[in-house]
């Protein structure tokens, strides 16, 4: 064993004991399942307290510098600490919008003054962080952006809607995406991409209540909101350039991410366990043999999503088509998971019908709930269909 | 344990080298047209190309140095097998390489002469097959007391060309290998099929009467025979996973150059969507498959081999059927033409999703192997 392995494995000891001692138990009341449903002030009160737990343990966004909060470390240490906080069963890592996205954009492309403002925060959980870049109008063609910013004096005034914003309600910054100019010959060219704050007069977020019953979504609404003029990150008229690098660290094209652990990881072997408890036609479900076959397709696609994870590393097995395997791995792992979930949740006879709130659902109507609640990775960060689109035309070279 | 089990996935830098090389033969030795040229020849391929893979070491690619192989381990033959597949380049390497594992399996290197004239060029085959059902005991050809064969085996991958035949045999009810040399069956002994894919030969070949050269009997030819066909499933899919790739690039190249409407078809998501799924299932065959090439080695194969090399068969089956089918579709009147390639390429698939076992065969041993043992 390499020095490397062997530190790496003393840390995932030392992590696992953590978590062992430090893992906070079920508070009794319902945890959101990913950090696109923070809904209410108990939960994030919690979870803000939990990040905050992690993050002083030295656990949290391990490989990024330590005079903005981190360890710098290599970033295995915190692929470990992730996978225990999976194994663990742990209460997602949630401000994640700071965390994966923010946060290593800030690091990229930021100025040593906005690094020095807001990457600690971001860490320990002090600051939430939003994003706005859809609108209603305008879900997956960002190009089209219509909230305003009008440069005034030391502030841009600020009009406009956007929408989806998760955690909008609590958030203290938002990364926003406004059009500063209306004619320009591009449209791309009128954006201009503002670290903005929230709790400002103007700006307010109204929750939207979701298909799984829950919040987490908000409306954000700017009216007359002033901003200033210091928020502006990188040139006016260059904000796509920073959005298309946030959409990277947001589809994970790019590494960087201070945590994955946001949302409740649900394994292949989690389904079979599930099923293995349930019975059809009076027989154990598994022994069913259209049951059986659907299985190893589900199992083929896990394994071939693991599998693919191993191959990018290796360069001589992608040389023809270099970026294929990363650019493919949301279309592919959002639409593997709603499908498995969807299936776990219909194998249950009558108890396919309960959801969360009745005491005889199958386990608390987990199932039901993580089905609906994937429909935000399926849309989010651009839906699968805009993802085929993009493997399409810089995979395969398509045209548009 | 989870049902995922190993994930492994590694190359040597020889083996790296070996897809490079494979790749850039296939490219420059046997160009579509050239594969063209040989569909309807009694052979299916070209004697010289044959040659060049021979003294390439092709041959005796799967088999142990001391046999006069390669020494490069079993799962060096999966490069090959995939830029082979990438050409549609049929040649007896798929039937040769099989054969050699067979009798190196059952007999090791007792067997070194008959593996040495393999690894020099001698075309071989392994005659299974009594009718259609890859799942059947196949024991249906007999050897008698006084040393004669009686019976007749189906579907025999190149036996027009071969120089030497592994066929299983059933001697007091236990599987047996018989190696039969080409010169003691008579013309009429083998009978050519007509498959669907022009660029494979098969025949039936009927081996009543025949005394075996030499017959490999004791516990390993079960064990053998069973990772063969595990190989053969492997192998398949290295040369299915290519072959699928080949018919992408087809596919990608007509969407980007044909208008209709005053649009680069390309540009519908109605063909664009379809075509980004075969493009995603490729790269899960190829994975699958470079996973069995890393999972299975000289000895008898692990579990972990078997599971591998079924899901890598299952996979590039699936994906190569929809490729050929939406390749033909995709390239509407033309693409129902002998003129365009999809043509070859719908051919290949309906051939391979049958070899070594079909996805219903290999599905429902997958089912037992993941679920019935957690």
């Amino acid at each position: 064993m390499s020095d490397n392995k062997a530190a790496l494995s003393a840390f995932r000891k030392e992590v696992a004991a953590w978590m062992g001692e430090n893992v906070p138990a079920d508070p009794g009341f319902l945890l959101p399942l990913t950090f696109l449903e923070v809904g209410t002030e108990q939960q994030l009160d919690f979870l803000r307290e939990w990040q905050h737990k992690l993050w002083s343990a030295g656990y949290l966004g391990m490989h990024w510098p330590s005079e903005y909060g981190g360890q710098g470390t290599d970033p295995a240490y915190q692929y470990i600490v992730d996978k225990e906080l999976g194994k663990h069963n742990a209460p997602i890592i949630f401000n994640t919008i700071g965390l994966n996205w923010v946060g290593p954009l800030l690091l990229d492309m930021g100025t040593d003054e906005e690094k020095a403002k807001y990457v600690k925060n971001i860490l320990s959980g002090e600051e939430i962080w939003c994003q706005g870049f859809s609108e209603p109008d305008h879900g997956s063609d960002l190009g089209a952006v219509q909230t305003r910013a009008v440069r005034d004096g030391d502030d841009y005034v600020v009009n406009g809607s956007k929408i989806w914003t998760t955690l909008g309600n609590y958030a203290d910054h938002m990364i926003l995406l406004a059009r500063t100019n209306t004619n320009t010959e591009r449209k791309y060219d009128g954006l201009s991409f503002f670290l903005s704050p929230m709790k400002i007069e103007g700006v307010e977020a109204h929750p939207i209540r979701k298909v799984t019953g829950e919040y987490g979504f908000n409306q954000t609404f700017f009216t007359d909101a002033r901003i200033p003029a210091s928020c502006l990150m990188g040139e006016e008229g260059g904000g796509w350039t920073v959005a298309m690098k946030t959409l990277e660290y947001e589809r994970g094209v790019t590494a960087g991410q201070a945590s994955g652990h946001w949302g409740v990881t649900i394994q292949i072997d989690d389904m079979i366990d599930e099923l293995a408890q349930l019975e059809h036609d009076g027989e154990p479900l598994l022994s069913d043999p259209v049951v059986r076959d659907d299985l190893v397709s589900f199992v083929m696609e896990a394994k071939a999503l693991s599998l693919s994870g191993r191959r990018m590393a290796i360069p001589a097995l992608n040389s023809d088509y270099p970026m294929g395997l990363a650019l493919s791995v949301k279309y592919r792992g959002t639409e593997y998971e709603r499908r498995m979930k969807q299936y776990t949740a219909s194998k249950q006879g009558a108890q396919s019908a309960l959801y969360v709130g009745d005491a005889n659902a199958v386990r608390g109507g987990f199932w039901q709930r993580a089905y609906f609640s994937n429909f935000g990775a399926t849309i989010g960060g651009g839906t699968t269909q805009v993802q085929a689109n993009i493997v399409a035309e810089h995979v395969l070279g398509l045209p548009k | 344990m989870s049902v995922i089990q190993n994930v492994s996935i590694g190359l040597s830098e020889e083996q790296a080298m070996l897809l490079d090389v494979a790749r850039g033969f296939v490219r420059d030795q046997a160009p579509i047209e050239v594969v063209r040229s040989h569909l309807e020849t009694e052979t299916g391929y070209d004697a010289a190309i044959w040659q060049s893979m021979v003294e390439m070491g092709w041959a005796g690619i799967a088999l142990p140095d001391t046999v006069g192989g390669a020494g490069m381990g079993v799962g060096s033959a999966v490069p090959v097998f995939e830029a082979l597949g990438s050409g549609l380049l049929g040649t007896p390497l798929l039937s040769t390489t099989l054969a050699g594992q067979l009798i190196w399996r059952a007999a090791g290197e007792s067997a070194a002469d008959w593996l040495g004239r393999l690894c020099g060029g001698s075309v071989a085959t392994v005659a299974l097959l009594d009718q259609a059902d890859w799942g059947a005991a196949n024991l249906g050809v007999a050897l008698n007391a006084d040393g004669t064969l009686s019976g007749a085996k189906h579907y025999v991958s190149d036996a027009g060309v071969a120089d030497i035949f592994v066929a299983v045999a059933n001697e007091g009810g236990a599987p047996v290998l018989a190696i039969v040399e080409r010169d003691a069956l008579s013309e009429a002994a083998i009978a050519p099929n007509t498959l669907i894919d022009l660029t494979k030969r098969a025949a039936n070949v009927d081996f009543s009467g025949v005394v075996p050269a030499q017959v490999l009997r004791g516990e390993s030819v079960a064990s053998a025979l069973r990772d063969t066909l595990l190989l053969g499933a492997l192998f398949t899919a290295a040369e299915t996973a290519g072959a699928a790739d080949k018919c992408l690039r087809s596919i990608t190249e007509y969407l980007k150059t044909r208008k209709q409407f005053g649009k680069l078809i390309g540009s519908y998501q109605a063909l664009k969507h379809p075509t980004v799924d075969i493009y995603v299932g490729m790269e899960n065959a190829r994975s699958f498959v470079y996973h069995g090439a890393t999972v299975v080695g000289d000895e008898a194969l692990s579990v972990d081999a078997e599971v591998a090399c079924r899901m890598a068969k299952v996979s590039a089956d699936d994906v190569m059927v929809y490729a050929g089918d939406r390749s033909v579709q995709f390239h509407g009147g033309f693409g129902f033409t002998w003129e365009c390639d999809s043509t070859l390429f719908i051919r290949r698939a309906q051939w391979a999703q049958q070899m070594y076992g079909g996805a219903l065969h290999h599905r429902k041993r997958l089912a037992s192997l993941l679920l019935d043992n957690r």
